[in-house]
């Protein structure tokens, strides 16, 4: 009886694993691990903040490298390029370019300062990804970023990107 | 002698043929002095010559954390890059990951989310193949103008490998994705956790989450200890320094997939997700920056590659593309791994160019320049695959044409 019990024990710890190697994650480790956020909203946390509240931040750790006004300096700009796209010489920023708001966040959250990834905390976060996007004339001064508003701002070139059509080239002309 | 043997055969011996009786002088070198004293001990693991140079082109940088350098594929034969050439481009610095401590998570739309250790992964049933690892940004400078001037500085953000470790089918069949499972998002361990996202199809296909490249421990810039092989598709894809795989219902638009490794086109849309490479190729000798010793035999040497499949065929033309000639394509020829290919030629000392051009088992040839400006424009910046001209000087010299 008792080997019985434990062949169904491991008979169910082991259903649809045909291997059984690694462990069970617990939820409390998905959380710690997981930062991903998806442009529905999903994953983003709790916190907010406007451009006004991110003024401070920004000068202090983003204006080095994307320049005090979001023009760029030793890295690239985060505003300007509207119309630029068809040009010889397409400019592509946040405000031009960038499909989803929600990527700023992800990206800022998990990327940046440059040397020193992941040092804001969501409210910072918030108000520096609402200043971006009030530097780029999207959201006013004022408007609250938090996980509710941020997935509804609808980027300037969310209609801009179409799908992989390839091949386009390469068959054979004769 | 089987019939491509046999006209190889004649190929060469009609060079021979050409070359005449008189044997052309020879280099000089001085005497090799052989040595009397004894050698140098046995030791535990190995170094190239004190008289190789080969090494991949480094940039200078105000921040070489984030950037790229290129494989000098003029200087490496048959088709495996040495890992040691194998190029980089990183986002945020090389981790130094120690893997007692590393793990995978495996995690979301599944019904068993699981963690593994690097032992673990290597309990697990393994595979070897041979693929190579592009980056979309390779030949991106030869969109506006044909103006790289050898071969590591158009080409080299491509290199070729061994991937050894665990099919990721393995894993996500013991996690078992559920319906509602379209997508997977990867996430490396580097400082700004590069990420991701992969339809569930592709994963499910080839995909490999790999320990080891060319039979040892893949390298810290390559990964260490754990990178996601994604064979024929652009080589951001293949996510280093692998933490966290979670099964997602849609893409995540990471920064990568949105404002970068994104096509624009004439039009000012851009093509995205635009995962999988197009058949390419490259003339390696002569090319760019090398100097040819003087009239009479060369053989033309190249590597092709096709995310779509297998290589073909390989055409060169000696000039300028008004004829073209098949190459011998070294065999085995591999789905999604480079293709040596070898043209023997007589060089008459006159000046004129060369180029190749790929046809892969997809039925896809690769475009001339021409015509892929011409379906996209000038501004993609990815996915360049157009062919390259070399141009031969009449005292031997070879530069970009």
């Amino acid at each position: 009886m008792r080997s019985l019990l434990v062949v169904f024990v491991l008979g169910v710890c082991a259903f649809g694993q045909k291997y059984n190697v690694g462990r069970a994650a617990s939820a409390d480790e998905i959380k710690a691990t997981d930062q991903f956020m998806a442009p529905d909203g999903t994953g983003l946390p709790a916190g907010k903040g406007t451009a006004a509240d991110g003024r401070d931040i920004y000068s202090r750790r983003c204006a080095r490298c994307h320049g005090a006004q979001g023009q760029g300096d030793e890295e690239g700009p985060l505003v300007g390029g509207k119309g630029s796209l068809k040009t010889a010489k397409p400019l592509k920023t946040v405000g031009s370019f960038w499909p989803y708001a929600t990527t700023i966040y992800d990206y800022v959250h998990r990327a940046m300062p440059f040397d020193n990834p992941g040092l804001l905390d969501a409210n910072q976060t918030y108000s520096v990804v609402a200043l971006i996007l009030h530097m780029n004339g999207i959201i006013g001064e004022r408007d609250e970023m938090n996980a509710q508003t941020l997935p509804k701002v609808k980027m300037p070139n969310r209609d801009g990107f179409v799908k992989d059509n390839r091949p386009d080239t390469g068959k054979k002309k004769k | 002698m089987p019939k491509n043997e046999r006209r190889r055969f004649l190929q060469l011996s009609g060079i021979v043929a050409l070359a005449g009786c008189s044997q052309q002088p020879g280099a000089k070198v001085d005497e090799e002095k052989l040595p009397s004293a004894l050698g140098k001990p046995i030791r535990a693991y190995g170094e190239r010559s004190q008289f190789e140079t080969a090494k991949r082109a480094v940039p200078d940088l105000k921040r070489p954390q984030i950037g790229s350098t290129r494989t000098p594929l003029a200087e490496t034969e048959g088709i495996i890059t040495p890992s040691s050439l194998h190029f980089e481009r990183h986002h945020a610095g090389v981790p130094d990951l120690d893997p007692s401590k590393h793990t995978l998570l495996l995690h979301g739309l599944v019904e068993r989310p699981l963690v593994f250790t690097v032992a673990d992964l290597k309990r697990l049933p393994s595979a070897s193949h041979i693929y190579f690892v592009e980056c979309a940004g390779n030949s991106g400078g030869e969109w506006k103008a044909p103006g790289g001037p050898n071969v590591a500085a158009s080409f080299g953000l491509a290199s070729c490998s061994e991937w050894t470790g665990v099919p990721l089918k393995i894993l996500l069949e013991e996690a078992g994705v559920k319906p509602a499972g379209k997508w997977l998002v990867a996430e490396g361990a580097d400082a700004c956790k590069m990420s991701r996202s992969l339809p569930i199809e592709k994963a499910l296909e080839d995909c490999l989450v790999a320990y080891a490249q060319n039979g040892e421990a893949i390298r810290p810039e390559q990964g260490y200890p754990l990178r996601l092989v994604v064979p024929g598709y652009e080589g951001n894809v293949n996510v280093k320094w692998l933490r966290q795989i979670k099964i997602v219902d849609q893409p995540n638009q990471t920064k990568d997939e949105t404002s970068k490794y994104t096509d624009l086109l004439a039009d000012g849309t851009a093509r995205q997700f635009t995962f999988v490479m197009d058949a390419k190729s490259v003339i390696t000798y002569p090319s760019g920056g090398q100097k040819l010793a003087g009239p009479g035999f060369q053989e033309i040497r190249g590597l092709a590659w096709s995310g779509r499949g297998v290589i073909e065929k390989v055409e060169v033309s000696t000039d300028g593309g008004t004829t073209w000639t098949k190459a011998a394509l070294q065999e085995p020829r591999l789905p999604k791994a480079f293709t040596r290919f070898r043209l023997p030629w007589k060089w008459d000392g006159k000046e004129t160019e060369i180029t190749a051009r790929a046809a892969d088992s997809a039925g896809y040839t690769q475009p001339s320049r021409e015509e892929l400006t011409e379906a996209r424009g000038a501004n993609s910046q990815y996915h360049y695959n157009g062919v390259k001209m070399w141009k031969i000087g009449a005292d031997g010299s070879v530069k970009n044409a």
